[in-house]
């Protein structure tokens, strides 16, 4: 069985516990769950949530429908991974010590457009949004400098045009 | 009005007409108002009981069943049968007391987190913070708990809030646009099954409790009609069609008889009708049905597909979509006849053994005295163990609703209560409690619930001393080595039942069964019969992650007996 990634776009009350009883659900069913994103919608009274879990075709369509039976989850998507659009948002805190850093760092983030939201004697903080595999490769290249400390999001996803 | 009279005067306007409940600290509002109502509540004498009463009470009726207990220990009590009727589907309404709410949180006396707790076993829960939300929350979890699969739901109320004055009675709805069960069948598939099962050499249909649940047993019968189909059912599905008829192969499964178990596998296209196939009903799933096309009938998508491969899956109300299917087949009813011939001729020459004349006496013999002293309207009820499989195996069920077992949970200490909650949704129908003495034991203070109340519930305990299904195990695979299964200094049940004001009566002996039960039944009287039975007798079965026709023990027939005539007196005849 190969254990493909899935961005699964959900619709769901948006009220106490439905995080935990969809979060439950997917752990019961045995898919492991890699990021979760829960964010008001167009819609008033419901969440979009997100979520980005891998696991084989049988054990997602099992999960789908086990959903499909929570009241509180309105509707359910299994994004196309070929019409996606996936972004995150990441806070990166990097160290400025050794000599230079700082403009190398300000060069980096002006070719992957992070904003530099605040900056001291040791260390310069950035944000970066965009889809992971850019924000993965944009943390590559700090590593050198000495990161401190890394927040991610974790994505949230939307099919592209008419999809 | 207050929440508690809001609570009392939403469950009336529902058709509730008895609650089974336990006080305590956080539901002594909702029980000071209970004093003026006019809703029966049974006082049970223990949680977990009143949650089996519930679910055969609604079982028996087909109506939603209610319990309710008080936060903490209360409501982890009720756990057990919450988790049996939502593994069984049945409707139930669990409501729950809770700390207040400005103490939620703060791990007050007698405070869980019911709602965390129980939701995995529940179809839905609400917690209502106002007072004027909970007609509403009433109804809303009548209709979630009792269409689509049913199953059961939880309303923790905390204490002010059952204090909480209302402003205006409403019994609407809360929104629940997440929740849409498909009852209809689609057309297009609809006419494809029909095609199938025509084209079939070896149709074969296999009913579960969904079948029950719907009320499809006539339409289960017209259909098997058509296509000249055998019937068999899981535990859920017993009583879906007559067990005498022809058409009925009885149970399959682990225990299931032969003439199912040995002829499934021959099929070309199976009909599976609100079943899950569960394990302990298909055995190995690589050696399950080979040959065969699968239509698979289930109002929950999740079900199709989960363990078996479906060929044409079928979501929708079994009875509605079984009416349309029907009307397919009509007009042009299947001709073949030579499949379903065999297979009743198969029958006729496998009829299980159930008569015998040995000291102690054998369980098959009990379930016969059994069968013999029930009518097709006696409720009977099942605790979970080896009699359950007895009665499962040989006990034959006429009418739906009519057989009440723990099925997927296995839950020991089911059946007792289970039944007490039958007799009062049915207090016209006998009601047959048919327990080991293990799990009776788990709730036999609840004979003080059934003199309380004067519930009549006749008690057939098949006492082997031992916990019987564990036992059998370890003699046929675990070199019997006997851990823990004999149940050493068990009580005088006669005095037990003596103490707590219930008729007893010890029976060891042949035909004495059958005379005390139909005299019970008869004069509507409760009583507990303590019958011994022979502890090393043991019913055929496939091993655990075997195939279905992996078979541990024997079968043995009808046909070979010859009684002496003195047993065949005693009996009194078939």
């Amino acid at each position: 069985m190969s254990e493909k990634s899935h961005v699964i776009s959900t619709l769901v009350e948006h009220k106490p516990g439905v995080l935990q009883n969809v979060a439950s659900l997917l752990n019961r069913r045995g898919f492991n769950i890699d990021s979760i994103t829960v964010g008001t919608s167009e819609v008033e009274g419901l969440a979009r949530m997100v979520f980005v879990v891998k696991g084989d075709e049988k054990v997602l369509e099992q999960v789908i429908k086990q959903l499909h039976k929570l009241v509180d989850v309105v509707k359910i998507k299994d994004l196309d991974p070929d019409y996606v659009l996936k972004r995150e948002l990441c806070l990166v805190k990097v160290k400025t010590t050794r000599e230079k850093s700082r403009s190398e760092i300000i060069e980096y983030a002006d070719i992957f457009k992070a904003k530099i939201i605040d900056v001291c004697d040791d260390f310069i903080t950035m944000e970066v949004t965009g889809n992971p595999e850019k924000i993965d490769s944009f943390l590559r290249l700090l590593k050198p400098f000495g990161i401190k400390k890394i927040a991610r999001t974790g994505p949230t996803a939307i099919a592209r045009g008419h999809h | 009005m207050r929440g508690g009279d809001a609570i009392i005067k939403a469950l009336m306007d529902k058709g509730v007409d008895t609650i089974f409940g336990y006080p305590g600290g956080t539901v002594i509002p909702f029980y000071d108002m209970l004093y003026d109502s006019d809703l029966r509540h049974i006082l049970v004498r223990h949680e977990q009981c009143a949650a089996h009463a519930a679910e055969g009470y609604a079982r028996a009726s087909g109506k939603v069943g209610v319990c309710l207990a008080t936060s903490g220990p209360g409501a982890t009590n009720l756990v057990t049968g919450i988790a049996n009727a939502y593994m069984d589907s049945s409707p139930l309404i669990a409501i729950t007391g809770q700390v207040v709410s400005n103490l939620i949180g703060n791990d007050a006396f007698q405070e869980v987190d019911i709602m965390g707790i129980t939701m995995p076993i529940t179809k839905h829960s609400y917690q209502p913070k106002d007072a004027n939300d909970i007609p509403s929350i009433i109804n809303t979890s009548f209709e979630i708990a009792s269409t689509g699969r049913c199953g059961p739901v939880l309303i923790d109320v905390p204490k002010e809030v059952q204090e909480q004055e209302l402003d205006d009675y409403v019994l609407g709805t809360i929104p629940t646009p997440g929740y849409k069960p498909t009852v209809k069948g689609n057309s297009k598939q609809i006419a494809k099954a029909a095609k199938m099962l025509l084209e079939a050499d070896k149709p074969f249909i296999l009913a579960g409790g969904g079948t029950i649940l719907s009320g499809a047993n006539e339409e289960v019968k017209k259909l098997a009609e058509l296509i000249n189909a055998p019937i068999a059912t899981t535990l859920m599905g017993k009583g879906i069609v007559d067990e005498k008829d022809d058409l009925s192969m009885g149970m399959l499964g682990m225990h299931g008889k032969q003439v199912a178990n040995q002829n499934i596998n021959k099929t070309d296209c199976l009909l599976a009708i609100g079943c899950r196939f569960s394990d302990r009903t298909t055995g190995k799933l690589e050696e399950f049905i080979p040959n065969a096309k699968v239509i698979h009938i289930d109002i929950d998508p999740a079900e199709i597909g989960k363990n078996v491969a479906v060929d044409l899956p079928i979501v929708g109300d079994a009875k509605i979509v079984l009416n349309q299917l029907i009307k397919e087949l009509e007009a042009k009813p299947s001709d073949k006849n030579a499949w379903l011939k065999s297979i009743v001729e198969f029958k006729k020459s496998t009829i299980p053994r159930v008569s015998y004349d040995d000291i102690p006496l054998k369980p098959q013999q009990v379930i016969k005295e059994i069968a013999n002293s029930i009518t097709e309207d006696t409720i009977v009820t099942t605790d979970v163990g080896l009699h359950q499989m007895w009665a499962a195996h040989f006990l034959d069920i006429s009418k739906p609703r009519k057989f009440i077992s723990s099925g997927g949970l296995g839950t020991m200490g089911f059946g007792f209560p289970a039944a007490i909650g039958a007799k009062v949704a049915c207090p016209d129908d006998a009601v047959l409690a048919i327990v080991g003495d293990g799990g009776f034991l788990m709730v036999s203070q609840e004979l003080a619930t059934i003199k309380e109340y004067d519930i009549p519930v006749v008690i057939a305990m098949l006492n082997n001393r031992k916990l019987g299904m564990v036992y059998q195990w370890q003699n046929k695979m675990y070199n019997q080595r006997y851990s823990q299964t004999d149940m050493g200094s068990t009580p005088d049940f006669v005095k037990l039942a003596e103490s707590y004001g219930i008729n007893a009566v010890r029976v060891e002996e042949v035909g004495k069964t059958q005379e005390i039960l139909s005299k019970a039944l008869k004069d509507n009287e409760a009583i507990l019969v303590d019958i011994t039975v022979e502890k090393n007798e043991f019913i055929p079965m496939f091993p655990p992650g075997g195939g279905i026709n992996d078979l541990l023990g024997e079968y043995k027939y009808e046909s070979d007996v010859e009684l002496s005539k003195d047993s065949q007196h005693a009996e009194g005849g078939e």
